[in-house]
């Protein structure tokens, strides 16, 4: 008989167990619990197995409630939230410290792993910035197309966090149903960008190429279409009591609050702060076009969950009007140094095979000045998206930082849900749509 | 009425004097305030309650490593803390930037003017190792809790250096066929 499993006997099934698997690898045979202590709520006298007054779960890593790898560890007491804390990282990717290695072109290609259910938002979020560190301007055509496809993403965002807000309140049929209408979404940006997840579409100075010429099509039967299924979203979760009385008063944030800690998007505006950085701050010409901010009072679960449908009904708006004045011309700005060129003039011409040569082996003419920098904010679904981007005049940045909505969303978290039960945290959870690829980076 | 950056930065040096300087990004034209960090609290303070700047939001919290980017306004500090705040009230941004040298790596914390800099400092001093005096929750956010190092300082490899091979690991136990016990690997 080896020592481990004699050690194994002597521990049994009993629930101390769950003591040991805090401290590492319990099915180890040769542990012995020397992993450092983790850091865990209060442990000591008050959580004293399940005989005491309170008792220690973790909510995630992996749990369906959280839709990603995000860890929160609660302190019950019966089923009151006693105290909360959030540990994060598990996605942790290093996106910054890969940036000061790669070309700017080459990045693009990350910022689609940060919000993977929004990634256009992300790759012109991303563009607008190091545009704006080379103090150069995109032609009107890939503006327009810039904006129609990040509103079109910005739905596909909103509907699934919808669906899934439906989901974890039991109504499992809106989420299959959000899918369904997410899949369509996805077929024009496939048609787009050639691919479904990862889009990478656009390129400093520009977009990756044109789009197909029956996109404006595509676009205006998707637009006339949609507004139907938010009418049946709405009049299967509106009125429903069930899923009204599980959002109403849960996750309840004032406007002081959520200024202070920073939230933005719909949290935001749910709190009956009209802050938009399409508004505030225009990009891409969105001052072009006419469209509201909705703004709502409630500042709880549910005043964020009619805030999305709001909100989605304005981007349709916006779609709409983009469409409408579509222009003609090139995607791309007319800078050798900068963009790419033709694969035929790169087949024909020695100038152009040398400039391709160059932006692909040297990074080449994206080299901003040194000691430039800038800080460059765009909307994303989930709120304020920016890119804070030094140079050292190198063909590599010299540091990218990324300020994601969903860190600064989720910091307020656990504030919220003390002294809520626990299916309450489960619905606020779902309600703040935290994306852990962006939370984490 | 939002004002212009370069506005801003005339009313703070107008204030605060030789306190604040200048600077102005090449390309860009991104207007910064670059202040010492001792003086940080008092300018920042100012920025948020005054009623014609009204700074009542902090966007963003992070910090840069000059040690491969020597600047003339850098004055042989290694790190700059970047703040990068705005106005929902005015609708104007504006950025400040504080020096931090390298043996001493602290500043003072801006989390109770702001709290959304507690995630922001957290993240700061998880990458680069600087101490935010005042914030109450200075643990790692992102790596691991017994991580030894700052990944977002220069001298920082990209591919690590062999930290994970340093961490303990789970080996699974070879399983002897027939007797369906469980023994130890040999190390």
């Amino acid at each position: 008989m080896s020592e481990a499993t004699g050690t194994k006997g002597e521990r049994g099934l009993s629930p101390i167990e769950f003591e040991d698997l805090r401290r590492g690898h319990a099915q180890d045979p040769s542990y012995r619990g020397e992993h450092p202590e983790p850091r865990f709520f209060v442990t000591d006298e008050e959580v004293d197995e399940f005989g005491g007054k309170r008792m220690a779960l973790n909510l995630g890593p992996q749990h369906p409630a959280t839709h990603g790898t995000l860890r929160v560890m609660l302190e019950l007491e019966g089923e009151k939230i006693a105290s909360a804390d959030t540990e994060i990282g598990y996605l942790h990717t290093g996106f910054e410290k890969s940036a000061e290695h790669m070309t700017y072109h080459q990045w693009i290609t990350l910022t689609d792993r940060m919000n993977y259910m929004s990634a256009i938002n992300n790759n012109v979020g991303y563009a607008i910035a190091v545009e704006e560190l080379l103090g150069i301007e995109v032609p009107r055509r890939a503006q327009v197309l810039r904006v129609i496809l990040c509103e079109i993403t910005r739905i596909a965002d909103h509907i699934l966090c919808l669906g899934l807000q439906g989901m974890d309140m039991g109504a499992f049929s809106l989420m299959l149903w959000a899918f369904e209408r997410r899949e369509r979404i996805y077929d024009i940006i496939e048609a787009v960008t050639g691919a479904r997840l990862t889009t990478s579409y656009t390129r400093i100075g520009g977009l990756f190429r044109d789009v197909p010429p029956d996109f404006p099509e595509m676009a205006r039967t998707f637009g006339r279409d949609f507004p139907r299924f938010l009418d049946e979203l709405e009049g299967m979760t509106i009125g429903n009591r069930i899923f009204e009385d599980r959002l109403r008063g849960t996750g309840r944030i004032s406007p002081e609050d959520a200024v202070s800690w920073g939230l933005t998007g719909p949290i935001l505006r749910a709190c009956g702060v009209a802050y938009d950085v399409r508004k505030a701050k225009p990009y891409s010409g969105y001052e072009r076009y006419d469209f509201d901010v909705p703004v709502r009072e409630e500042g709880d679960s549910w005043g964020r969950y009619l805030q999305r449908i709001a909100e989605v009904r304005q981007s349709l708006r916006i779609i709409e009007q983009a469409l409408g004045d579509l222009p003609d011309g090139p995607v791309n700005i007319d800078n050798k140094k900068i963009v790419l060129p033709e694969k035929g003039e790169v087949f024909d011409n020695i100038e152009s095979l040398i400039h391709h040569f160059k932006l692909i082996m040297f990074g080449h003419g994206i080299t901003p000045a040194r000691g430039g920098e800038v800080y460059s904010a765009t909307e994303a679904p989930n709120g304020e998206l920016g890119f804070y981007i030094v140079s050292d005049g190198d063909m590599v940045p010299y540091k990218v930082r990324v300020r994601p909505p969903s860190l600064y969303n989720y910091a307020i978290f656990p504030k919220l849900i003390i002294g809520a039960m626990i299916s309450d945290a489960v619905a606020v959870l779902s309600s703040l749509n935290i994306i852990a690829g962006e939370l984490d980076r | 009425m939002p004002l212009l950056p370069d506005e801003i930065l005339r009313r703070l040096s107008d204030r605060f004097g030789d306190k604040v300087r200048p600077g102005k990004s090449p390309g860009s034209g991104q207007v910064i305030a670059l202040v010492a960090r001792e003086h940080i609290r008092p300018i920042l303070a100012h920025l948020r309650d005054d009623p014609e700047l009204a700074f009542d939001f902090l966007v963003d919290v992070t910090a840069v490593d000059h040690l491969q980017l020597e600047l003339p306004e850098m004055e042989g500090h290694r790190f700059a803390v970047v703040y990068i705040l705005r106005s929902l009230r005015r609708n104007h941004i504006f950025e400040v930037k504080a020096r931090v040298p390298e043996d001493d790596p602290v500043i003072p914390s801006v989390q109770d003017l702001w709290k959304s800099a507690l995630w922001g400092e957290r993240e700061a001093h998880d990458m680069y190792g600087i101490e935010f005096e005042g914030n109450p929750d200075m643990r790692r956010l992102l790596m691991p809790e017994d991580y030894p190092g700052f990944p977002l300082r220069k001298d920082y490899p990209l591919r690590g250096r062999g930290e994970r091979d340093a961490f303990p690991q789970y080996r699974p136990p070879r399983i002897s066929a027939g007797s369906g016990e469980a023994k130890e690997t040999a190390p």
